[in-house]
């Protein structure tokens, strides 16, 4: 039984450990500026990790084929050390992993979700609501209206509750389903939400940032790569969460400025 | 290290003649014996039959998820009658399967991880094993499975309400918690009555814990000092008092809940919100309160569950390699470790959750140092199979088994535990992988483990050893198929809590769910060999004696099953620490706690 | 332990679950005023009110309470059996138990009080939280009049040997009391 225990904890081992090593199902590839840390940090961590799993299940398979009952006259012997080595193995490889990870990671962390608004970026208004994206974009007076809880109106797409009769500054916002930008510019995302809580995540950005009710949460980052990602909602919202998806679209500058023309003469 | 036997603490005099009075008379009427029972053994067996009825539902309703994830097009039989609305046709509505996912997640955690290990063998167990005659409050904790159970059906009552269970996950997020109706379906009184469950339920583990902790501090027999209690105790004891903290802060968030849906106020609830094309009347509440809220319960919560499955593995496991545990006094100092860092990482759950991100830095660390010790225990359980002589029964089968799954889980943590990976992994597959790798699968095989190990004493008869090794290979082979691959569709960017994968680049998973779902069918039909075993064994299996591991704690020292008052009237005597095995002996190769000849060492 | 320590008392588990109880208690209120905070902070919605009167002559009573709780427990210590039991030790814990109902009646009060100034539960956080802090108390205060009625039929019964049940109760009731007045002063700062 402890033969077939331990060859079983070993078959499993090699063939996750191959499974994940060769990347059969890993993230897309990297379209942002910052995503480079992400993967930097996923896969130190993921050659620690994969080392430490398999060494120790390797290990424990070892030590149950190794040391079965036999029925014979063997005294039992204590680890080499007693405790003392699991201690050290633990504070000393496991901390120092833990120590060097976080130094690291800090900084990744940081440079994402710290770094103060940059003043170049295109600025873009995000409402997340039961179960859709809507994307506000400041048009050509660079100004952002009001919004107005009081005065949503889906029906006739005032997803935002402008209002443009009294407020100047409205009548130009463009509002799009999409959230459409320009490669290698920065972007800055200012999130809110409608009724409940909401996420925006897209994988090919190493994005992901939760819309809090009662909050206006920002986001920055910047593509680096031309084409159409899905933008998926991860924050559990009612019955239609799995549906709720945007586009991200990058385009390059002259599509962008296009599309932006194209938008304002529709609005 | 020698072992200097210490003078106990004096006996309680009021309360163990009180105790007495109670435990004096055995009760006569069926009643008495095996409903309204105050008697510790038998409250315990009851904790573990709702767990038992918990963990069927719970499976019961993951079957149903699978068949949905991994066939959205098949009809399943019988659905449309239990659910015309839910599953119209047989095919669950997205609003169903975020149902049954949400009592999937409530009834698991609560009632099974936390009534099973804890509340279950901790009830039947720890009072054998400190030597008493029964809990300090043998009344209250009477009292503390009856409010458990009423929880239950209070939760299970969700299911046959018009408006049905709540879809807000086992978390329960405001605002969408929080409005009522308004919020769409499955937002009803559904989620009034998971609230008020669950406030139910904290009052039973609060009054659990009371009894754990007092019985521990002050019922112990002669002898038996603190640092000669047994491992499976210790890890109740820590338990109960992560518990008693945890419990006492989710009861008033649960509360806070309940107020916002029917008493008008504005906790959790901001001000303008369109739900519904309705403008709410709230105003002034906070989101990430909730969610604060809960998880300072949540994470220790997760200890809660796994704790005493660290206990029960260190019991058993020196047990089945007659070899002590190693560093049992490192042991012991983990687990308070555990517990008190505990309560220091609950927003890495909330890393992306709009809390100031400087925070997300500071949890991170508390979080991956929580790592140490937890490496420390699956070291010294490593440890202690070197050099041993492994008995291969189904309950030492079963902790081989956790230490390997403990390590899968533990491992997929220290990815989550960095706000930077976290980025990428969170609200995943990556991550119920991981949470289904150390709770679904880790503190189950614990369960299993004690269930194995502690049935002859509880019903005087020993469970079938080869149903019971079927039992553990394939429940093996099968809970790596199901959540292994979990990790890779999470890497792949996988959402979880997602009813159907219609986005394009998730759709070419779908197979790799459908290969998920056949294991979780596989290894659930596997469970039935368990239930045919428990059955049988109950009334067929072979008569156990007092000892039949070769055990050294208390409970081992009385009759299987032990008597109304434990011992006889006559409490033991302990003479040494929980772990001489391998300590040659005039009772074999170890010395039990409570016999009188001299330790080997 | 040294052995003048170990000798002092015997571990009454009634105690022993009673400051249990009391970490717990005390947990919750810690919870309920880290929301209080949380929330506070959250919008600028807070309307401060003025505390209504009657609740510093109920902290009195409460105080009282404690006082005469401790002069049951002195008469009780020195009494024989059978003096004890009927005796004044008893007298002291029927007033005990007379000023708590007297508190529990003078929070209603305060809470009719409020609800003529029109400040219901769901007015606005301030009054929410007033209402859930004092009704948290006074359930708990209510469990603590039950220890105290099964303490006085304990003291009736058997005299001494019911000093460690009341012991116990004594405890949590006084416990009560400082929580009160932690909770007074919570609301006096903040509401």
């Amino acid at each position: 039984m402890g033969k077939l225990l331990a060859g079983l904890i070993a078959v499993i081992t090699v063939v996750s450990a191959a499974i994940f090593a060769r990347h059969i199902w890993w993230m897309p590839p990297d379209i942002s500026v910052h995503g480079s840390g992400i993967d930097h940090q996923l896969g130190e961590t993921m050659i620690s990790a994969g080392v430490l799993f398999v060494a120790a299940q390797l290990v424990l398979a070892f030590f149950i084929w190794r040391f079965a009952d036999r029925g014979d006259a063997r005294p039992i012997r204590t680890f080499p050390g007693g405790v003392t080595p699991m201690v050290v193995i633990a504070i000393v490889l496991v901390g120092a992993e833990v120590a060097a990870l976080s130094l690291v990671g800090t900084k990744v962390w940081a440079g994402i979700y710290q770094a103060p608004p940059n003043p170049n970026a295109l600025r873009i208004d995000v409402q997340a609501e039961q179960f859709a994206f809507y994307f506000r974009y400041a048009g050509a007076d660079g100004k952002f209206g009001g919004t107005h809880p009081n005065l949503i109106d889906d029906g006739n797409g005032n997803f935002f509750g402008l209002d443009p009769a009294n407020d100047t500054s409205a009548r130009d916002d463009i509002v799009a389903a999409s959230l459409v930008i320009p490669v290698n510019q920065p972007i800055l995302l200012t999130m809110h939400a409608k009724d409940v809580g909401h996420a925006f995540y897209v994988p090919e950005l190493r994005i992901q940032q939760d819309f809090v009710p009662g909050l206006d949460v920002p986001l920055q980052f910047t593509a680096t790569r031309t084409g159409k990602y899905e933008i998926v909602c991860t924050q559990l919202c009612g019955l239609g969460h799995y549906n709720m998806r945007a586009y991200l679209e990058v385009k390059t500058p002259a599509d962008f400025a296009q599309w932006l023309k194209d938008q304002a003469a529709q609005q | 290290m020698p072992d200097t036997p210490r003078p106990p603490l004096t006996q309680p005099r009021e309360t163990a003649a009180k105790v007495s009075e109670l435990k004096h008379v055995p009760p006569q009427t069926f009643m008495r014996k095996y409903v309204f029972s105050v008697d510790h053994k038998v409250i315990g067996k009851q904790y573990l039959g709702l767990a038992l009825v918990a963990v069927c539902t719970g499976m019961l309703l993951s079957w149903l998820m699978r068949l949905h994830l991994g066939y959205p097009e098949v009809a399943i039989p019988g659905l449309s009658t239990v659910s015309p609305n839910g599953a119209p046709g047989g095919v669950m509505t997205p609003e169903y399967y975020l149902s049954l996912m949400t009592m999937h997640g409530t009834i698991m955690v609560f009632f099974v991880l936390t009534t099973a290990p804890f509340a279950g063998f901790g009830n039947f167990a720890l009072p054998l094993q400190v030597g008493a005659e029964d809990m300090a409050f043998p009344r209250i904790n009477m009292m503390s499975f009856w409010v458990t159970l009423a929880a239950f059906l209070v939760l299970v009552a969700a299911f046959f309400i018009p408006d049905g269970p709540p879809l807000s996950g086992w978390t329960a997020y405001a605002p969408l918690s929080a409005v009522g109706k308004d919020a769409g379906p499955g937002q009803g009184m559904g989620q009034t009555l998971w609230a008020i469950s669950i406030a139910l339920f904290c009052v039973g583990q609060l009054l659990g814990a009371l009894n754990f902790i007092t019985t521990t501090l002050d019922l112990r027999t002669k002898g038996m000092s603190l640092g000669r209690l047994p491992y499976a105790t210790w890890a109740w004891f820590i338990t109960s008092v992560i518990g008693l903290i945890a419990f006492s802060v989710l009861l008033p968030a649960c509360i806070l809940l309940i107020l916002d849906r029917v008493g008008g106020t504005s906790f959790f609830i901001p001000a303008g919100l369109v739900i519904s094309d309705r403008l709410q009347p709230h105003s002034g509440g906070s989101p990430l309160l909730w969610q604060h809220l809960f998880w300072f319960f949540g994470h220790p919560e997760v200890y809660i569950a796994i704790l005493p499955g660290f206990g029960i593995i260190s019991q058993i496991l020196p047990a089945f390699a007659r070899k002590p545990l190693l560093g049992p006094r490192v042991f012991i100092a983990c687990l308070a470790a555990i517990g008190f860092l505990s309560y220091t990482v609950w927003g890495h759950h909330m890393f992306l959750s709009g809390m100031n991100p400087f925070s997300a830095t500071l949890f991170s660390v508390p979080t991956l140092i929580i790592t140490i010790p937890a490496t420390i225990v699956t070291l010294l359980w490593i440890g202690t199979i070197y050099g041993a002589k492994l008995r291969f029964t189904t309950a030492a089968l079963f902790c081989l088994g956790f230490a390997s799954v403990f390590v899968s889980g533990g491992i997929s943590g220290f990815f989550l535990a960095q706000p930077s990976i976290d980025v990428q992994l969170h609200g995943t597959y990556f991550v119920v992988a991981h949470f289904h790798f150390v709770m679904g699968v880790a503190a189950m095989f614990g369960i299993f483990a004690g269930t194995y190990y502690w049935f002859p004493k509880m019903f005087g008869r020993l469970m079938n050893e080869t149903l019971g090794k079927v039992h553990f290979i394939l429940t093996f082979i099968g809970v790596y198929c199901i959540f292994m691959p979990m990790h890779w569709l999470g890497l792949h960017g996988d959402v979880r809590r997602y009813s159907a994968f219609t986005d394009e680049y998730m759709k070419g998973d779908i197979p790799l769910h459908k290969f998920i779902t056949v294991a979780a069918l596989f290894t659930g039909a596997v469970q039935l060999i368990f239930f045919v075993n428990l059955i049988y064994s109950r009334f067929k299996g072979p008569k156990a004696t007092d000892n039949p591991w070769q055990s050294t704690t208390l409970e081992w020292a009385t009759t299987s099953p032990p008597p109304f008052d434990n011992f006889g009237g006559h409490p033991p005597t302990v003479y040494r620490g929980p772990n001489e095995y391998g300590t040659p002996s005039p009772s074999g190769d170890y010395a039990p706690q409570f016999t009188p000849e001299p330790a080997g060492r | 332990m040294t052995p003048a320590l170990a000798a002092r008392a015997p571990a009454v588990p009634a105690r022993t679950g009673v400051w249990v109880a009391v970490l717990a208690i005390s947990m919750t209120f810690a919870a309920v005023a880290a929301a209080m905070i949380g929330r506070a902070g959250a919008a600028p919605d807070w309307q401060q009110f003025r505390l209504p009167p009657i609740l510093y002559v109920n902290s009195v009573l409460l105080m009282l309470s404690s006082g005469t709780l401790e002069a049951a427990r002195a008469r009780l210590k020195h009494a024989t059996p059978a003096r004890a039991i009927g005796g004044s030790a008893s007298q002291w814990l029927a007033l005990t138990l007379g000023l708590g109902i007297m508190f529990i009646a003078g929070q209603l009060l305060a809470w009719h009080a409020l609800a003529t100034l029109g400040l219901f539960l769901s007015t606005g956080p301030a009054s929410a939280f007033f209402y859930l802090f004092t009704a948290l108390h006074g359930v708990h205060l209510l469990g603590g009049v039950i220890a105290l009625v099964y303490a006085l039929h304990r003291v009736r019964q058997v005299g001494p040997a019911a000093a460690g049940a009341l012991g116990a109760a004594a405890l949590y009731w006084h416990f009560m009391t400082c929580l009160w007045l932690c909770v007074l002063l919570l609301l006096t700062i903040r509401l």
